[in-house]
């Protein structure tokens, strides 16, 4: 099953999929394209995974760390599928994420690996923008260069996790304008699912709706205003977004 | 004693009443009781300012000059407080016993009152509601190179409360005397003219790039975690801060 989050008419709704990718309303009207607004499908918690496939710590000259490397986003950069992220005026440069998202579906405190994977609830699509001129050296990444607004498509949709048969062997692929940039497979991941979800809820209360972004593989390209950005996780969703420029941004807040 | 404006009602609060999350507010203090059903004050949330402290960061200046960090911040260093740390007045903070020692964090408490979108440090207060005490619990941080969750995010971590004060009651947020106490014993002093950055200038700053809306929390600054800040179980511990109120929660073993 596929449940989404939409806006409509004014309205925020909890909404399904079906087989036809055609969203259904709780009443069982289904929804024309372009009718609606695509929201982030989930809310709580959202851990980002730094260097989590060896590929892309090769990349960015780190070697893989020995403990999962976790920064915090804010709710504030969310946004949905189908919606624009903008880019700073003057900045050098600017990179999508492709992530798989895991999705908290109970409480989860002191989860051992054994059994982390019953605290799954559903996965998702993330892509998580980074601006790589305002890195600092003080809680690296810091919020500057990852918890921006806009910075942080998610969606279209949350697939339930008994749909998705083996999350550790998914490929990712990122398009810029229709040409592939970014290839990879959760099979590479350097912490799996069960390691993150033990880890995160050694520190503390994981909550359903919390996201955990698992990271990104190799393959990083700068994008500009106009470009078209496609994020896909194999059998959990095509996620779209579009660039624009911060003077265009600042015309529509 | 906190003291009353007219009609204006000066004191927001949230408590739980038979497992309802209840809005209040007060004219002064002491019509509000004080017990464990006291929430924190608002459910946003809540964004620290760490490293905006003129004595820690003088304390640091060597260190911010070599590796990892090769020179001082150019921006304010910020970090979030998850909602699994956010508790109200009275509610135990459990600390572990296995991870070193555990410090309070006093700070003043920004409580944004509208969305907040790139807002000048002229107009900034426009945006804010007014303040409250917070408790920015951590454990000992040896390097400020990676985000700090295991030291700052751990369940109970962040106490708030226990009201937001009126921004109309609080005319110089800027020079604010903060005293912890620590089993009535009063421990350590700081003051919020010792902020490297303004409240007006955080508010400005994070809003740059981050939408703050409303009840959002912005955690001010932390001094220096020196050992008169290290709290254990059975402890109780209180943060005093002059014209916002007091904040008191006792620490049990996690």
């Amino acid at each position: 099953m596929k449940s989404a989050r939409i806006l409509f008419n004014n309205k925020t709704l909890d909404v399904t999929i079906n087989e036809q990718d055609q969203v259904v309303t709780q009443q069982g009207d289904v929804l024309a394209d372009g009718s609606f607004t695509w929201l982030p499908p989930c809310e709580g918690k959202m851990f980002v995974l730094a260097i989590n496939y060896a590929d892309h710590a090769a990349e960015l000259s780190f070697k893989a760390p020995e403990e999962p490397l976790v920064f915090l986003k804010n709710k504030n950069s969310l946004i949905g599928h189908d919606q624009n992220t903008y880019r700073p005026d003057n900045v050098d440069y600017m990179h999508y994420e492709c992530e798989l998202v895991v999705v908290i579906g109970k409480e989860a405190k002191n989860v051992s690996k054994e059994d982390a994977m019953n605290y799954v609830g559903g996965y998702t699509v993330g892509n998580d923008y980074a601006i790589r001129d305002y890195l600092e050296n003080y809680y690296r990444p810091n919020l500057r260069v990852k918890s921006r607004d806009t910075c942080t498509p998610i969606g279209p949709y949350l697939v339930d996790a008994k749909d998705i048969k083996d999350p550790h062997n998914l490929m990712l692929r990122t398009y810029i304008n229709g040409e592939l940039k970014q290839e990879g497979n959760t099979k590479d991941l350097v912490f799996n699912i069960p390691h993150l979800i033990a880890y995160l809820s050694d520190i503390m209360t994981l909550t359903p709706g919390d996201m955990i972004f698992t990271g990104t593989p190799e393959g990083l390209a700068d994008v500009k205003p106009g470009d078209v950005v496609t994020t896909e996780v194999e059998g959990v969703g095509v996620l779209k977004n579009t660039i624009i420029s911060e003077t265009e941004y600042l015309k529509t807040i | 004693m906190l003291t009353t404006f007219g009609n204006k009602k000066m004191f927001h609060y949230r408590q739980k009443e038979s497992n309802e999350v209840v809005f209040k507010t007060a004219n002064a203090s002491f019509e509000i009781r004080l017990d464990n059903s006291m929430l924190p004050p608002t459910s946003g949330s809540v964004i620290g300012v760490a490293l905006n402290n003129k004595a820690l960061a003088k304390s640091l200046e060597q260190a911010f000059n070599e590796k990892p960090h090769v020179q001082p911040p150019k921006t304010p260093v910020l970090h979030i407080k998850t909602d699994n740390t956010h508790i109200g007045y009275a509610s135990s903070i459990k600390v572990p016993t296995d991870k070193g020692a555990v410090y309070a964090g006093p700070s003043l408490g920004i409580v944004i009152g509208k969305t907040a979108t790139r807002v000048d440090t002229n107009n900034a207060l426009d945006f804010i509601q007014g303040f409250t005490v917070v408790n920015e619990v951590s454990l000992a941080e040896t390097s400020f190179y990676r985000p700090a969750v295991k030291a700052k995010c751990r369940d109970t971590f962040c106490p708030i409360g226990p009201w937001t004060v009126d921004k109309t009651a609080v005319s110089h947020p800027n020079n604010l005397s903060i005293k912890t106490f620590i089993n009535d014993t009063f421990v350590h002093e700081t003051n919020t003219d010792q902020l490297i950055h303004s409240v007006e200038e955080i508010v400005s700053y994070i809003s740059s790039f981050m939408t703050l809306e409303a009840g959002d929390i912005i955690i001010a600054g932390t001094p220096e975690r020196t050992p008169e800040l290290e709290i254990k179980p059975g402890d109780s511990v209180m943060i005093d801060i002059e014209g916002v109120g007091r904040l008191a929660n006792p620490v049990e073993q996690e």
